[in-house]
């Protein structure tokens, strides 16, 4: 993997952090959606140019850096919100958090038994610290749309990790998976968008109706 | 033909779409479930050999989960013409659409041999039951929805890592990388142990999450709580035998690799532990659809147990994977119309259904003996096949606990369930429109009567294709 590919992951682990670390939603989604793109274009640093991978690459691009950002920040619009507030962990030790797991992916990565081939590679580390950041968010935040995108950063490091099975994967599947993700967030953006209207707030500390007494 | 089974309920999803007419459109669902299941039913006699490429094959496993989620949907789209009679103000053109996907998403789950295929099929099972869920759009429907999305994308999601780790241990191992079942469990012995292990880990945790394992099946009173009754059916008779054939592909591969053992030990815990939960919060329930929840993680839990047992209680296991499917089916629809005539679900307000809804109150009663296992029903007869295995093979502390576990469900559920049935009804009763009518009644009528009749006659073809899904597992005849 060449030194290219390697920048595009220490941006990714950035991005991160930036998310980890603010309470503005508009910047949050540009910030996954930013990370999106650049694993989308991962692939066509490492592997050989074909048409399979032309195609995965322009629609990775078009669904994780258009489509979705575009359903997300429409919900923020309707939902007419644009902070998170009072999260159950605080920003401040979700960044020390974060860079804690960061660091244990990284001990941990270099401990697995990869193949000769893949290991010293950024990947691995990448993908473990940013599916715990993504979990991280997932857990922390209360607002609807800061849980959706801690799912987008989750499936970031999952996707991160199949660049490794690069060939493993046919297209079928990649394209299927990716439409299960677009589908996915089409319809957590019109259930936000009826919380907000049932509930007036995306709080889901809100939704706490359903409980065994 | 077999992307028919594929394409036809998706072709019928779109004719629902485009029908204008709210009264008119519930009548594609029988129509095209029946046409499905003609379709399956030919196949099943004449079964087609193996796609070109390998990724579809209807092996005797995905047979057993096809021909239950066939029928189970079947006799729900008949009921959904009565049931959507009686909502006719409710726009349910997104219901019937979803509907129909989601029969497409769960055919493609029974007949994928490749596991990414079958990953994409599970997740888009998960979606479509979204809006079902939201059907009454409320605020507690939506919290609902809400919590069943996003636990269950995350655990889907885990899924996904597992199967690319299983992937990746085919490159370790240095083999031709693959996710296609038949090299996978014949090359497993020879995967990489370390990565094989962690796969099945999270394989596990992701699809029992889908599938409601204690500890993982926080969603599961919520959503069968505030979805219709017949989406109720469905999640607890259909997506539940999808992700359950998830694991057993997992299931199938583990017990070809040598790590067999361990798997079937932290099965054998988690359907314990499930038990467990399903006994400790079935007592004393107010809300009955909730209580039927912690059913459906109970006989989770028993066939979970069943694959941890292994050899003979496999055949059990899976024959109780289609009892529970027919049974839940006749419980959800029963207590869909026992909702609809009291407009409540509460236990408080909800008493003397027998006398109220003389029908729906038999079946749901009948449905409670049926699924706490007594005779002459077929869960009797699986669950009695399981414990007595568990027995034989010298496993005397599962077996007691099993026991132990189906006595005190047993008690916890009637507490709900005859006060409910029996009862005297309250005077201050609220007037409703619903009254038993023949297309609410007859559809799960029929689904009892499959349930009393694999009871006292388990035709021999369902046998032989058990016992032949048993033999895929590793369980001999």
């Amino acid at each position: 993997m060449n030194s290219l590919a390697d920048q595009f992951l220490v941006l990714c682990l950035l991005l991160n952090f930036a998310v980890l670390g603010t309470s503005r939603l508009n910047f949050s989604v540009r910030a996954v959606a930013l990370q999106g793109v650049l694993l989308g274009v991962l692939p066509a640093l490492v592997h050989p140019i074909s048409w399979h991978l032309a195609f995965i690459v322009v629609s990775i691009v078009l669904v994780k850096g258009a489509l979705i950002p575009f359903l997300i920040i429409r919900a923020i619009k309707r939902a007419e919100i644009e902070r998170e507030f009072q999260p159950f962990i605080g920003y401040i030790p979700s960044l020390v958090l974060g860079a804690l797991f960061t660091t244990l992916a990284f001990i941990f990565a270099a401990k697995l038994p990869l193949a000769p081939e893949h290991s010293g590679l950024l990947v691995v580390p990448a993908s473990l610290a940013t599916l715990m950041c993504g979990f991280l968010v997932l857990m922390g935040r209360r607002k609807a749309i800061s849980q959706v995108l801690g799912y987008l950063l989750m499936e970031n490091g999952i996707f991160l990790f199949g660049l490794l099975l690069a060939d493993a994967m046919p297209v079928m599947v990649e394209a299927g998976a990716l439409l299960d993700l677009l589908v996915g967030i089409f319809v957590m953006g019109i259930v936000i968008n009826h919380i907000s209207r049932e509930f007036s707030s995306i709080d889901t500390s809100r939704l706490s109706a359903l409980r065994e007494e | 033909m077999m992307w028919a089974l594929v394409l036809l309920p998706l072709a019928g999803a779109l004719i629902a779409w485009l029908i204008p007419d709210n009264r008119k459109r519930p009548l594609v669902l029988p129509v095209f479930a029946l046409a499905q299941l003609f379709l399956v039913g030919a196949l099943l006699i004449d079964t087609p050999p193996v796609s070109p490429a390998g990724w579809i094959l209807l092996d005797p496993l995905g047979k057993l989960a096809l021909l239950s989620n066939s029928v189970l949907f079947a006799v729900c789209a008949f009921y959904a013409v009565g049931y959507l009679a009686y909502r006719r103000r409710r726009q349910n053109r997104v219901l019937c659409a979803a509907l129909l996907v989601c029969l497409s998403a769960m055919t493609l789950v029974a007949i994928s041999q490749h596991l990414g295929l079958l990953w994409i099929a599970l997740e888009a099972t998960t979606l479509t039951m979204a809006p079902l869920i939201y059907f009454n759009h409320n605020a507690r429907s939506i919290e609902a929805t809400w919590k069943y999305l996003l636990i269950c994308s995350v655990g889907i999601a885990i899924a996904l890592l597992g199967l690319f780790f299983l992937a990746y241990s085919t490159i370790v191992a240095k083999q031709d990388v693959t996710l296609l079942l038949p090299s996978l469990i014949s090359d497993a012995a020879a995967l990489h142990p370390g990565w094989r292990h962690a796969a099945f880990i999270f394989l596990l945790v992701g699809f029992g999450s889908k599938m409601g394992l204690a500890p993982l099946h926080t969603w599961k009173p919520d959503a069968y709580g505030e979805a219709p009754g017949l989406v109720g059916a469905l999640l607890a008779g259909g997506l539940v035998n999808c992700a359950l054939l998830a694991l057993l592909r997992v299931y199938q591969i583990a017990v070809a690799s040598t790590e067999g053992a361990l798997f079937q030990n932290v099965l054998l815990v988690m359907g314990l532990v499930s038990m467990a939960f399903a006994a400790v919060f079935m007592a004393r329930q107010s809300d009955f659809k909730r209580m039927l929840a912690y059913s459906s993680v109970e006989h989770i839990g028993i066939i979970t147990v069943a694959l941890g047992l292994g050899k003979g209680a496999l055949f059990a296991g899976l024959l109780h994977m289609i009892n529970n499917s027919m049974t839940k089916g006749v419980l959800f629809l029963s207590c869909g119309n026992i909702h609809r005539a009291y407009n409540s679900k509460s236990t408080a307000a909800v008493r003397g259904a027998l006398r109220r809804t003389p029908w729906s109150g038999a079946l749901f009663l009948a449905a409670f003996l049926a699924i706490t296992g007594s005779p002459p029903f077929s869960p009797f007869v699986s669950e009695f096949l399981i414990v007595s295995s568990a027995f034989v093979e010298g496993n005397f502390w599962t077996g007691a606990l099993f026991l132990v576990f189906l006595a005190l469900i047993f008690i916890g559920m009637a507490s709900t369930v005859l006060p409910v049935v029996l009862g005297e009804v309250p005077a201050d009763l609220e007037r409703t429109r619903y009254r038993d009518a023949l297309p609410t009644v007859l559809p799960p009528l029929l689904l009892m009567g499959i349930v009393l009749m694999m009871g006292l006659w388990l035709p021999a073809p369902l046998q032989q294709l058990l016992r032949d899904a048993a033999g895929q597992l590793g369980g001999g005849a």
